[in-house]
C-alpha cells in the first residue's frame, strides 16, 4: 500500500520523541503490517487515513499504542547462549565474590526487557544454583518503554513458539507449567522480578545496580541518543558493576563512560572517573 | 559436515525438516519408522536424530529405548520432534534419554536453536 512521505514523517517523529528510536528506511515497508490490526479495529482502510485520525487526537492513548506497535519487541530466552555463559562465569562470579563478604545483595536492572524472557532467563540462571546464592537477596528490576510488552512480561505466559525459543527443555520442565496451550512461568521465578515501564532516555530508576543488561536496543538509537543512554546507565551502575550489551553491540565509539572488561571480553565496566561524575550529575 | 537422521512417518514432515537442515549445512538421511532408524544408526550413526513420537512398526519411545541398549561407536544426540506437547510426554522423553524436545509445528529458528543446545549446530 502507498504511504505518503508526510505520514511516514509523522510516525517516525512520534516514535523518535517517545522512544528515542529511529525508523530506518528499511523499516518503512513494515509500518503497514505493524499498524494493520489497529487500522482494522477502527475500520480505517489506508495508512494515510489512519495517520490523519491519529493526529486529530480524538483517542487519548492512541499515540502510545501506535508507538508500542512500531517498536521491535523481538526477544527470546537465553538470547546468545555464549553471552549468558560469560555472564554467569565471569560477571556474576565476580559480583558474588565482591559482595559475598559484605552485603550479599545483588541489584540487577534489565533495561529493555521486552516481554520478559531476558529477565526470567537471569532469574532462572540464579535459581539453578541455589547453593551458590544461598543467603543472598537478589532483586531484578526489568523495564521497557512499551507498556504492552511490560504487561505481557508481568503475566509471564508464553505461546508454544515462544517457549521453545532459546529455552532448554529441562529448564522448561523445571520452571514452567502448562496452561491450556500456553506456558506459565513458575511463581517463585516470577516473584524474583519486578517489572515497570521506563524510558531509557529518561532518568534511570533510583539506586545503584550491580549488573545492568541493555541488549539489542542501542542499535535502534541515533549516535547522540546512544551516548545519552549510556551516560544514564553509567550514572546508575555501581563502581564495580557489570554492563552487558547485545551480541552485536559495543560501547566503543559510542561512549567513554564504559570500558571493556579485560577479564571478560563482551562485558563492560564503568570508567571510574567518569561514572561518578555521571552519578553526581544525576543527583544535581 | 554434520549428519542428521530424520525419523518421521510423514513424508511431508521429512521433506520440510530436510529442507531446513540442509540450509543449516547438515547431511540428511531419512527413516519412516523407529525400526528403520535403528538399522540406520547401527550402520552409520548420525550426529543427531530428529525423532517423531507416533509411528508404525516402532515408535519414537521404543526406538529411544532400543538405542540405549545398542552398542554404537558413537551415540547420536536425540531431539524429539512431535505434536505431543503435554508435560508428561515431554518428561517421559527426557527421562528415557532424549536430549532436547521440539513441539510441532516448528520453524527454522526453533530447530536451529535446539540443535545448538545439543551442541551439533
Ligand atoms: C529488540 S527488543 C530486545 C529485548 C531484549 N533486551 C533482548 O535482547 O532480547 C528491544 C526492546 O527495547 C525496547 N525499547 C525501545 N526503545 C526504548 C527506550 N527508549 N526505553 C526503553 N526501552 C526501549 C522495545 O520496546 C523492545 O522491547
Amino acid at each position: 500500500m502507498e504511504i505518503s512521505d508526510g505520514a511516514v514523517r509523522i510516525l517516525a517523529g512520534m516514535l523518535e520523541t517517545r522512544s528515542g528510536q529511529q525508523l530506518g528506511q528499511g523499516r518503512r515497508w513494515r509500518i503497514e503490517t505493524e499498524l494493520r490490526p489497529l487500522m482494522k479495529a477502527r475500520g480505517i482502510e489506508t495508512l494515510d487515513g489512519f495517520v490523519d485520525h491519529l493526529v486529530r487526537g480524538g483517542e487519548p492513548h492512541l499515540a502510545d499504542i501506535v508507538v508500542d506497535a512500531l517498536l521491535n519487541n523481538e526477544t527470546f530466552f537465553f538470547r546468545d547462549v555464549a553471552a549468558f555463559d560469560l555472564l554467569e562465569q565471569k560477571g556474576l562470579g565476580r559480583l558474588r565474590h565482591a559482595r559475598g563478604e559484605t552485603t550479599r545483595r545483588l541489584r540487577i536492572w534489565c533495561a529493555a526487557c521486552s516481554t520478559g524472557q531476558e529477565a526470567y532467563s537471569l532469574a532462572m540462571l540464579i535459581a539453578d544454583m541455589p547453593r551458590l546464592w544461598d543467603g543472598w537477596t537478589v532483586d531484578i528490576l526489568a523495564s521497557d518503554v512499551s507498556h504492552s510488552a511490560i504487561d505481557r512480561a508481568r503475566e509471564g505466559l508464553y505461546s508454544q513458539l515462544e517457549i521453545q525459543r532459546g529455552l532448554p527443555v529441562r529448564r522448561m520442565l523445571r520452571y514452567f507449567r502448562k496452561e491450556g496451550e500456553q506456558w506459565r512461568i513458575d511463581p517463585a521465578i516470577r516473584r524474583m522480578v519486578r517489572f515497570q515501564a521506563h524510558n531509557l532516555v529518561e532518568q534511570p530508576p533510583l539506586g545503584l545496580f550491580d549488573l545492568i543488561l541493555c541488549r539489542n536496543v542501542l542499535l535502534y538509537f541515533s549516535g547522540d541518543v546512544r551516548r545519552l543512554v549510556l551516560g544514564r546507565l553509567a550514572g546508575a551502575i555501581a563502581p564495580d558493576g557489570v554492563l552487558m550489551l547485545g551480541a552485536g553491540e559495543t560501547v566503543i565509539g559510542n561512549s567513554d563512560a564504559f570500558v571493556s572488561d579485560y577479564e571478560a571480553r563482551g562485558l563492560y565496566r564503568p570508567r571510574l572517573d567518569l561514572s561518578r561524575s555521571g552519578a553526581a550529575g544525576r543527583a544535581a | 559436515m554434520k549428519t542428521c537422521l530424520v525419523v518421521d512417518d510423514s513424508k511431508v514432515i521429512r521433506k520440510v525438516a530436510r529442507h531446513i537442515l540442509e540450509t543449516l549445512d547438515f547431511e540428511v538421511a531419512e527413516a519412516g519408522d523407529g525400526q528403520e532408524a535403528l538399522e540406520h544408526c547401527q550402520a552409520t550413526p548420525p550426529d543427531v536424530v530428529l525423532l517423531d513420537w507416533n509411528m508404525p512398526v516402532m515408535s519414537g519411545m521404543e526406538f529411544l529405548r532400543a538405542l540405549g541398549q545398542t552398542e554404537l561407536p558413537s551415540r547420536p544426540k536425540v531431539v524429539f520432534c512431535t505434536t505431543e506437547n503435554g508435560m508428561a510426554h515431554i518428561r517421559a522423553a527426557i527421562d528415557a534419554g532424549a536430549d532436547e524436545y521440539v513441539m510441532k509445528p516448528f520453524d527454522r529458528e526453533t530447530l536451529e536453536n535446539k540443535l545448538q543446545l545439543v551442541g551439533v549446530a
